[in-house]
């Protein structure tokens, strides 16, 4: 639990709030004092002014009867209920007359107003002490005689002292519940901010400790960390990616390469203990160089799929005649389809710009007639290019499409994986990675490559969509 | 004709293996294996052609070839690097290179390539006609006549043969044929460019006792009467 605090107390927004309640409390407490102090005197004021009445009609009595009648008169008012404080006392500050028991020392020595408050006990109420802080207070005014006789007319301040008193706890009653009311505000939204970046840090150390499938929580409540948690769920699905393609491409160098490297050693060492004459040499050489130009050409594969799936650097981008493209790969298939008895028919818009790496668009829809023509062959091959623009004018689509046997809806999905040979395909040559690379390129372009059946036949769909800089009409 | 090449590479197995092979097709090489000897001894010139390996300790190949342009140099130079996409391609290019090639490479490739570099130095390159044998190819007014009968050819076959004759005597690859007459610069799995030859074979030697464009097995083709 300390750990805990002390842990909250390294936030931001406990360190803030820390603050603000330091702030707020001093400004209350000025406050407070300054309200009761503003009462206080206001309540004196109106103490005093009663008092110069309570006086001024002393005087009168004063005058119309002199001393006796004056003295009597103090003793008539000083029972009364609720009776101002009387005093008459002689040289010896003997009291004579009044309802003050004891009165604190010095008080009566000199004349005029009491500068302070000064503390007495009523008749009846003698057993309090005067220096007690219980004991009442009183403000007064003091007339001496020239007989010797002084005369006390004060005013208690129980009232105003009152006042004070319960203005000054109640508010600093309210201080204190707002006080803790803050503290506690703080305490849980703080123990909840740091409870939720406890939970994403623990979800990082983990992912630092090699899951990376992975995710920071997302809350329902939309706020800024959910949003930061997002963004960062998004960054680390693409870091996933990454570290997935490198570690099949990894994986697929130590089976793909290994089992041609193994065929190549395999027909060194069968030449070496049992070839005869120089032909026997020659011919083992000649199957040696053909099977590594097949190792040269995986390794380039996988090399170039790794580095476009990385990003290719986009300064290779430029805008592109996606048409012009389609055409010239056509043109420069036509022969081999027709030689191999099918026909190559092209359907290609103008037009069809979008901006992309030439070089990449046409080695995607090589490898896509490669395809093909390697697989699509039947009785009659016609090989299509179609080349559109979508209804909607967001996207382009380049189609390869053959009438041969296709492929079973089940095996699109799996077509499209590294190093894959469909069972059907297993006896052609080739690497397993064309279609990869097409839908990493596909992928560069921020396009997709779908596979469908043309019924017969297989459709292989480009398509790319149409930034708005580059959209003509 | 006899060629002097100088190979930059720091592979010194395969500068070697090079120079043997280059000797062998007739051809004399130096070997340079850092960029610092390698600048020293392109900048003393007398070469036909540089070969440069673009990695390598002390001096990588671009920053030479770039010094040596900068000199104003114009010797070729075939870049071999084992980096081998689009974008180092174009790099290698920018830098002055005029030719890429990607290790591993077939000697059969580098060879017809260096010789098609030096070659294109030469006058022959902006001949308006060129003619092998009795086959005669118009670059101006785009005709193509072969004993004085006119051979009627799509536009892309004849940048082919263009391509073709303006190398004639020498082996053009099937890889050379796809950069400089399509502009691509990858395989393509199947061989498509054999399908284009021999239809532009059949138009070109149809009814004609003598072959002109001949297959070099393992290597390319070559035009030569």
């Amino acid at each position: 639990m300390l750990s805990r605090f002390s842990s909250m107390m390294k936030t931001t927004a406990a360190r803030l709030s820390a603050l603000y309640l330091l702030l707020f409390s001093i400004c209350a407490i000025f406050l407070v004092f300054y309200m009761t102090h503003l009462a206080g005197g206001f309540l004196i004021n109106q103490t005093r002014t009663s008092l110069n009445q309570e006086l001024q009609s002393l005087n009168r009595v004063y005058n119309r009867g002199g001393i006796r009648l004056l003295v009597r008169e103090i003793d008539r008012r000083s029972r009364r209920p609720d009776a101002f404080v009387y005093l008459v006392s002689d040289q010896q500050d003997r009291i004579l007359a009044g309802n003050i028991a004891k009165i604190g020392r010095g008080v009566l020595k000199k004349e005029g107003y009491t500068p302070k408050p000064f503390r007495y006990t009523r008749i009846g109420e003698e057993n309090e002490e005067l220096d007690d802080d219980d004991a009442p207070r009183a403000i007064g005014q003091r007339i001496k005689f020239q007989n010797g006789l002084t005369v006390l007319v004060g005013r208690d301040l129980g009232e105003p002292d009152r006042f004070k008193k319960i203005i000054r706890s109640s508010l600093g009653l309210a201080l204190g519940i707002m006080a803790l009311g803050g503290l506690l505000i703080w305490f849980f939204v703080g123990r909840r901010a740091l409870r939720r970046i406890d939970s994403v840090s623990k979800a990082s150390a983990d992912i630092v400790g090699g899951d990376l499938s992975k995710r920071l929580p997302v809350s329902t409540a939309n706020d800024e960390f959910d949003r930061l948690s997002v963004s960062l769920n998004a960054m680390l699905g693409r870091i996933e990616k990454l570290n997935s393609g490198l570690r099949e491409v990894s994986d697929n160098i130590a089976h793909d390469l290994k089992t041609p490297l193994t065929r190549l050693r395999n027909r060194a060492e069968a030449a070496l203990r049992s070839g005869k004459s120089d032909d026997d040499y020659r011919d083992a050489l000649n199957d040696m160089i053909a099977e590594s130009d097949k190792l040269i050409q995986l390794f380039n594969a996988m090399l170039l799929i790794s580095r476009v799936e990385a990003g290719y650097s986009k300064h290779s981008e430029t805008e592109l005649q996606l048409n012009e493209i389609a055409e010239g790969v056509a043109e420069l298939y036509e022969p081999l389809v027709e030689e191999s008895g099918g026909q190559l028919i092209s359907k290609i818009d103008d037009n069809l710009v979008v901006t992309g790496n030439r070089q990449l668009i046409g080695q995607a829809l090589t490898n896509l007639i490669d395809n093909a023509v390697k697989y699509g062959q039947s009785d009659d091959t016609i090989i299509s290019i179609l080349g559109k623009r979508s209804d909607d004018q967001k996207s382009i689509t380049l189609a390869v499409e053959d009438n041969g046997p296709g492929i079973s809806a089940e095996n699109c999905e799996r077509a499209l994986q590294r190093f894959v040979r469909l069972d059907e395909s297993r006896s052609e040559p080739g690497s397993g990675l064309g279609l990869s690379l097409v839908a990493a390129i596909m992928d560069m372009h921020k396009g997709t490559l779908t596979l469908e059946d043309a019924g017969p036949g297989l459709r292989a769909v480009l398509t790319f969509p149409i930034q708005k800089t580059t959209a003509k009409t | 004709m006899a060629m002097k090449f100088l190979i930059i590479e720091d592979d010194v197995e395969a500068a070697k293996y090079l120079r043997h092979a280059l000797d062998e097709a007739g051809h004399v090489a130096d070997l340079a294996h850092n960029g610092i000897d390698g600048f020293a001894l392109a900048d003393h010139g007398g070469y036909d052609a540089l070969v440069v390996d673009r990695m390598m300790p002390k001096r990588d190949g671009l920053s030479v070839v770039a010094e040596l342009r900068e000199n104003g140099d114009n010797t070729p130079v075939l870049i071999l690097s084992a980096l081998g996409e689009v974008d180092d391609r174009v790099t290698g290019l920018r830098a002055g290179g005029d030719d890429y090639l990607t290790k591993p490479y077939a000697f059969s490739e580098l060879l017809a390539r260096l010789e098609a570099l030096v070659r294109r130095g030469s006058a022959s390159e902006n001949q308006s006609q060129y003619q092998v044998g009795d086959l005669v190819l118009d670059r101006l007014s785009r005709e193509v006549k072969r004993a004085d009968q006119t051979i009627l050819l799509q536009p892309r076959e004849f940048r082919l043969l263009e391509y073709l004759m303006r190398n004639a005597g020498q082996v053009v690859t099937r890889t050379m044929l796809l950069e400089h007459v399509w502009d691509y610069h990858f395989d393509p799995q199947t061989n498509v460019i054999d399908v284009h030859i021999s239809r532009l074979r059949s138009k070109i030697e149809r009814g004609f006792d003598k072959p002109l464009l001949h297959t070099i097995r393992g290597a390319g083709y070559v035009m030569r009467a």
